[in-house]
């Protein structure tokens, strides 16, 4: 544009040029100015996780103290056993996403691929259970779990995801329906049975979808905080989210170490993001599925 | 006997449709029809957990009602947040969507950064929040006294609880920005080109085109966030436990107390009975008010 305005071309040109020039600054000054703000409060959480308890209170604040307090880092994992609440957030998120994965894809290749009476029926029923609140079945499942000894386990946090969960599911349904039919067809001429169909030739081709679906229960088990909320009671159980809202009840005041923590919780989530972004979108997109 | 072979194979064809059905088949009944039912019939119980349940008819649902006046108050809570935040967030949701679609560089990176906070985790997120909104200390209100203004108490306050929710969760509202980027690419260019040659200003084409093409995808964001929102729990037990005087006690927070708190499981069991029919009855009425404004392309 800088080059146009300089060459000898009429009037109107240049003013729309200019016109247009404008028009882009001011999107790009409009955009900037609403990332800075979105993205504030994460550089805030970092920045308030790296300075000391009074550091915290100085005003007017400051971004960065020197020298950066990393030892805020080290200092959590004796402050809480954190680590014992990752590693348990990562147990409950393993089985949660193996079951996600192996309940809900059958279970969708039967309702995309098989037919059987009923099926549409179930398959209304399976979209209208999405909409029903959980606090509807949780004071039952809270009876049954203990009735069965497992309050207090890991079990009530990830056992419903091995029973296909509605939203994947139809997600994975979604998914299976654009697989054309014909592979099927040969497999079946060539005497394959309906489970080698799934196993072979199906869950090859939906690798994508599978992905989405393992992402999203990632999200789902290490986020979750009601269930653990409600079946965990003994501190080395409990999951991340749980742990860290424990220890803030317990030792609010040192605010610098909840959100060091907090950030701990938060660089697994992030790093998965960045990795998967792709899935991430489609899996929102195809399903309005919230995250 | 070619006929008997196929009723063969479809028959073979059924019996494996239900077995791989057979995992939701058991989910939806051990862990939602099954609990349904047993919910419903709890709340006609007076149910401490200590002695069995105790049928007593339509008493829970009578105090509930007209003798308890939480009910009433976290049932406005929760309709508050329904009322003001959700409107605020799907506004919010189109703008960053309008101004998304606008084609710039680094387009994908600014995308990236207006989603990232939808995936903080909320428990992450609340206890980020409690400290950025801290009366004294904060730096929320320390912006604001940058440019003259004193910052109300936010979740210290009454008045202020309710709103720094709704602004928190304005915050990480981008999942619903990524699903209208998807409503707005669907929209066929060839409408803005026609209305382009008609000399169409931006705001009758954004009145005309884009707003009647996109409720659907409105449509159903409103559906999936007055569901979410009457659930809402997780950001006040830990930003506020409720308070300041049960201004952000939500309807679940107040069943949960009564079910995990004081092991009142009858009474708890008809507050979510009564949860699932408001949410039920707001749906339906959505969908039948969608008809006169939601527009769907024949």
């Amino acid at each position: 544009m800088k080059t146009m305005s300089k060459k000898n071309i009429n009037g109107p040109k240049i003013r729309l040029a200019n016109k247009k020039f404008l028009a882009g600054l001011v999107k790009y000054l409009i955009i900037s100015t609403g990332a800075a703000i979105f993205i504030f409060p994460l550089i805030w959480l970092v920045s308030s996780s790296l300075k000391t308890i009074d550091q915290l209170y100085i005003l007017p604040p400051k971004l960065i103290f020197l020298p950066i307090q990393w030892r805020n880092y080290v200092i959590i994992w004796d402050y809480a056993p954190i680590l014992r609440f990752l590693l348990n957030s990562l147990y409950v998120v393993i089985m949660t996403v193996i079951g996600s994965i192996l309940s809900c894809s059958i279970v969708a290749y039967s309702f995309a691929r098989l037919r059987w009476p009923g099926r549409d029926i179930c398959f209304l029923l399976l979209l209208a259970t999405m909409m029903i609140p959980y606090p509807v079945t949780i004071i039952p499942l809270y009876l049954i779990f203990n009735i069965l000894g497992w309050i207090d386990s890991f079990k009530p946090l990830w056992i419903q995801s091995w029973f296909a969960g509605a939203f994947y599911v139809f997600l994975l349904r979604q998914f299976f329906l654009s697989i054309p039919r014909e592979l099927e067809d040969a497999a079946k001429i060539d005497g394959c049975s309906y489970f080698g169909i799934y196993w072979r030739i199906i869950l090859p081709l939906v690798k994508p979808a599978l992905t989405t679906v393992a992402i999203f229960s990632f999200m789902g088990a290490w986020n979750d905080f009601i269930g653990p909320l409600i079946f965990i009671n003994s501190v080395n159980k409990m999951t991340i989210a749980l742990g860290l809202s424990f220890f803030l009840r317990a030792y609010g005041g040192e605010f610098h170490l909840m959100l060091a923590a907090s950030t701990v919780m938060i660089v697994p989530v992030l790093l998965l993001f960045f990795f998967t972004q792709r899935y991430f979108i489609r899996g929102i997109v195809l399903t309005g599925l919230k995250g | 006997m070619g006929k008997k072979k196929a009723s063969g194979l479809l028959r073979r064809e059924r019996r494996a449709g239900y077995l791989f059905a057979l995992p939701w088949f058991v989910g939806i009944t051990a862990f939602i029809m099954g609990p349904i039912i047993v919910c419903f019939i709890f709340s006609f119980c007076r149910y401490e957990v200590v002695l069995p349940p105790k049928f007593i008819g339509f008493a829970n649902y009578r105090n509930i009602l007209w003798e308890d006046d939480l009910t009433l108050l976290c049932l406005w809570n929760t309709i508050y947040m329904v009322i003001f935040g959700i409107p605020l967030r799907i506004i919010m949701s189109l703008g960053l969507a309008l101004l998304l679609t606008v084609e710039i560089k680094g387009l994908s990176m600014y995308r990236t950064i207006y989603y990232m906070p939808a995936i903080v985790p909320i428990v992450a997120s609340s206890i980020l929040w409690l400290w950025i909104l801290d009366p004294a200390n904060g730096i929320l209100n320390w912006f604001l006294s940058l440019i003259r203004i004193r910052g109300p108490a936010w979740l210290g306050s009454t008045e202020w609880s309710k709103p720094s929710m709704i602004l928190m969760g304005l915050w990480s509202s981008g999942v619903n920005m990524i699903i209208l980027i998807a409503g707005l690419k669907n929209i066929p260019n060839v409408f803005y080109e026609v209305a382009e040659i008609d000399g169409a200003s931006f705001w009758s084409k954004f009145i005309h085109i884009t707003l009647p093409l996109l409720t659907p995808t409105l449509f159903f964001l409103t559906i999936v966030e007055v569901i979410g929102t009457m659930q809402i729990f997780t950001q006040s037990y830990i930003m506020t436990n409720g308070g300041p005087a049960d201004s952000t006690l939500f309807y679940v927070f107040y069943l949960f107390n009564n079910a995990f708190s004081y092991f009142r499981m009858g009474y708890a069991s008809a507050l979510s009975w009564i949860l699932f029919m408001i949410i039920f009855v707001v749906t339906l009425v959505q969908f039948f008010g969608g008809k006169y404004w939601v527009h769907y392309e024949t």
